[in-house]
């Protein structure tokens, strides 16, 4: 959108300026995670219904659970969150270079992620442990695999972004898109922060 | 109007803020997997949920650099939160309180 | 208000461009507004014609005319039909759209380009709704599990083409929300924002932050159909009432996603056929934000005789009075304004005191409804159909045609028969009324809603009912034709025919591609009408 911006400016005549934009576009994108929260919102609420109501069957079914695979895509997810925010900063510095790599760490981080869960989701197909087995795997599929759509959302975004980024289109003056991609990137890492607690920690 | 300046100034973090930022979490991380093979009965939930806050917190005000947003931008953020919140609170009291428990 | 000046042999109006693609690529927010206006109307005459053919249905205590099958599909379709395609995006997505920017001195809206998405993506709702009808549900327009979760009809569809259309929503309230903080003309400060800028905000706020939860609930519905999780299902541990729960967070403020623009409309409306400044603007402006609010802690009046718990029944029952609280001092204000003021019965004038006549029978009934014990007796009656009614078509759709005939001229830059008008808008409030008035009388004699049938005591206001909603049809189709024809007529509309202040009348009709020759400086507030000029801001 942001980029659509500055397209319109030039053909429609509606002249903002880079900074007029900048402000225009990361509150759009806050509004937007707002939005976000509230969507996953009604899962959490679901899920801190069912939990009360049924403790026992929470806390045995997570444990069919793989606490180390949730563990390992947690540090991958936060490592990815970390290269997304140096490559931020290098934007802003004006190196092209460093912030295109970053970005591609961070795509192959949310590639990563989605390799784990891949196999993650096999294994718990293959002890037929599917959406209808219990609330909580309900929870646990619906739950993870709107985040994982998140993923695929976020790696597709800023796999644009990469592109431009190496083509030098962005630059200590313009930088606005790697930040507006980079907040929506946090968000995915913030869901999944609590995420993991709730589903493979306690249950 | 004064909500236009704040905005556009920009604060650019330092990678070595972020590196901190990053090392916190991993630490909180480890934790909370760490206390998750005790059982503590209903604190453990609590324990969790404060550590991922606290995580949750960092990634917003630093990666995300919110501590340096203007007030409206504080507003959206936060103001969703509470409705979740609410939300929650609320359907809570509902299904705890029924006449016929289903 | 604002300094600035019209070059005209540069004035190329934004209707010039012909073509189908200057249509569907275009993002100019008046063209977007044209295209939102012609869809939900197309919906709500669509809606409407359902509403009539149920209506005769219930003529006669039989059902002779169509099944109780087909009722149940009639009263869904008009329900759903109505309420998430021209009710909920309405005022808010077709007057918004063109308003907003030209109000407030700004170009376009903030997100040209998402705007035009938005509307894509509306279109692509409609379209996955309309396959839908290929096996059309039988549920009501609410969904209620579990009844949703187990009929023969084809209940995934519809509720993924609704799912569908609230991203519109979202999106669209995303952008005007960013458009009124940061477009504003120099000089255009908060208190100097016309009332319908304030009403669009509120709504916005709703449209960002309502619909997610409304959209994760129907995912968990279609997750219950095709996956066969057992969120709203008893046998699995569920529990129906957590979807009412789900549902009405967001359908709640839905009811004020739709009314707010309206009263926005009305604000603008009254004070320039009065001729005098709007009384209490900050408390009319502050009063919007407060219904938005409320709206989100009230949600569970919907489901009073749905099990829930006296303590929650009580809690809602309270919270729901407070929303009478904002809505009150709307309407004490609009009076107010009338008050010794120079009344011209333009007919957007008709229509603007129409709203608030039937629009107060409406929110007093609310109260009832609102009220524990009252509701217990009336919950499911056609006395929640008619205080629906005269909030919904009392309220938002007076709104929408007072809007329609107000700003028709800016927008189009042509007149409609003004005599016409009035006599379609008496038909209108007369049918109106001799369709929903008996409803309420119905309602507390116990006569339940959406049954193609009922006992032989109720035929001669069912009658009546239905001999009402004719004349109703009738004006709303004087009304379009008067409307449509305008638009062929040569006659052209002058730049403010009705000596408005407000921004958009001080640019040409129809308003040049960009609006504005030079962004505008305000100078003071949108209503200094009269000889009294309140320094406000």
């Amino acid at each position: 959108m942001e980029q659509a911006n500055m397209e319109h400016a030039e053909d429609h005549g509606l002249h903002l300026t880079p900074e007029q934009e900048y402000g225009i576009s990361k509150l759009g994108m806050w509004l937007f995670l707002g939005t976000e929260i509230m969507l996953f919102g009604g899962l959490f609420a679901a899920y801190a219904i069912f939990r009360a109501k049924y403790p026992e069957l929470f806390l045995e079914s997570h444990q069919e659970l793989n606490r180390e695979m949730g563990a390992v895509n947690t540090c991958i997810l936060i490592f990815s969150s970390l290269t997304m925010a140096i490559g931020v900063t290098a934007i802003q510095r004006g190196k092209q270079m460093l912030a295109g790599i970053m970005i591609l760490v961070t795509i192959i981080c949310g590639l990563g992620f989605g390799v784990v869960k891949y196999f993650e989701y096999g294994a718990k197909f293959a002890h037929h442990i599917y959406p209808d087995t219990n609330i909580f795997f309900s929870l646990y599929f619906m739950m993870t695999g709107l985040h994982m759509l998140h993923v695929f959302i976020g790696l597709a975004v800023l796999g644009v972004i990469m592109v431009l980024t190496f083509k030098g289109k962005f630059n200590e003056k313009y930088s606005t898109p790697v930040e507006i991609g980079g907040l929506y990137w946090h968000l995915v890492d913030l869901v999944w922060i609590y995420l993991f607690p709730l589903l493979y920690l306690v249950g | 109007m004064s909500e236009h300046t704040h905005s556009e100034e920009k604060h650019i973090t330092s990678y070595k803020a972020y590196f901190i930022v990053w090392v916190v979490l991993m630490v909180l991380t480890f934790l909370t997997v760490y206390v998750s093979y005790f059982d503590f009965g209903q604190l453990n939930i609590v324990v969790a949920m404060v550590v991922a806050s606290i995580k949750a917190g960092a990634v917003a005000l630093f990666f995300m650099h919110l501590k340096f947003e203007d007030p409206i931008t504080w507003l959206y953020a936060l103001f969703p939160i509470g409705l979740l919140f609410l939300l929650i609170g609320m359907t809570i009291v509902d299904t705890f309180t029924r006449i016929f428990p289903l | 208000m604002a300094n600035h000046t019209i070059a005209n042999n540069v004035y190329v109006p934004f209707l010039e461009q012909k073509g189908f693609l200057s249509w569907f690529l275009t993002t100019d927010h008046k063209r977007i507004g044209i295209l939102y206006l012609i869809s939900i109307s197309l919906f709500f005459l669509i809606a409407g014609i359902l509403a009539l053919l149920m209506r005769f249905e219930l003529m006669t205590p039989m059902s002779d005319f169509v099944s109780p099958h087909t009722y149940n599909v009639l009263f869904t379709l008009h329900g759903s039909l109505m309420v998430f395609f021209f009710i909920v995006p309405g005022l808010a997505a077709s007057f918004g759209n063109f308003l907003i920017p030209l109000m407030i001195g700004a170009p376009d809206v903030a997100f040209p380009k998402l705007n035009l998405a938005s509307y894509w993506i509306y279109l692509v709702g409609t379209i996955i709704t309309l396959y839908a009808l290929l096996s059309p549900a039988d549920t009501g327009w609410t969904f209620y599990t579990p009844y949703s979760a187990t009929t023969d009809t084809d209940v995934v569809m519809i509720t993924f083409g609704v799912f569908v259309l609230g991203f519109s929503s979202i999106l669209t309230g995303m952008n005007f929300i960013v458009t009124i903080h940061k477009m504003r003309a120099p000089g255009m400060t908060w208190h100097r924002l016309p009332l319908f800028i304030w009403a669009s905000y509120a709504t916005a706020v709703l449209q960002l932050l309502a619909t997610p939860v409304v959209g994760i609930t129907l995912l968990m519905l279609i997750a219950e159909r095709s996956l066969g999780v057992g969120f709203f299902d008893p046998a699995k541990g569920g529990d129906p009432v957590l979807f009412q729960n789900f549902f009405w967070f967001y359908s709640h403020p839905a009811v004020y996603i739709m009314i707010i623009p309206a009263m926005g409309v009305i604000s603008e409306i009254i004070p320039v056929f009065s001729r005098k400044p709007i009384f209490g603007y900050k408390a009319i402006a502050y009063s919007s934000l407060g219904i938005a609010f409320i709206s989100f802690l009230v949600w569970a009046h919907h489901m009073f005789t749905s099990g829930i718990s006296e303590v929650a029944a009580t809690i809602f029952s309270f919270l729901t009075f407070l929303v009478a609280i904002p809505t009150a001092i709307k309407v004490f204000n609009w009076i107010a304004t009338l008050y010794k003021g120079s009344i011209e019965l333009h007919s957007a004038m008709l229509y603007a005191l129409g709203f608030v006549f039937l629009f107060t029978i409406g929110g007093l009934t609310g109260v009832f409804l609102g009220a524990l014990a009252a509701d217990i007796h009336l919950h499911d009656t056609y006395f929640v159909v008619a205080h629906m009614h005269y909030v919904m078509i009392g309220g938002t759709v007076m709104g929408f045609f007072g809007a329609l005939h107000f700003w028709y001229p800016k927008w189009f830059g042509k007149m409609f028969n003004e005599s016409v008008a009035k006599l379609s808008w008496f038909l209108i409030f007369v049918g109106f009324n001799v369709t929903f008035f008996p409803q309420f009388f119905l309602g507390i004699q116990g006569m339940p809603r959406r049954y193609a049938t009922y006992p032989e005591e109720f035929e001669s206001l069912m009658a009546l009912s239905t001999y009402g909603s004719w004349i109703l049809g009738l004006g709303v189709l004087i009304m379009t034709v008067n409307l449509i024809k305008g638009l062929y007529s040569t006659e052209k509309a002058p730049q403010n025919p009705y000596g408005s202040l407000s921004l958009e009348w001080q640019v040409p009709s129809p308003p040049p591609t960009l609006n504005f020759e030079e962004i505008p400086t305000v100078t003071d507030w949108t209503y200094g009408y009269g000889k009294k000029k309140e320094v406000d801001a």
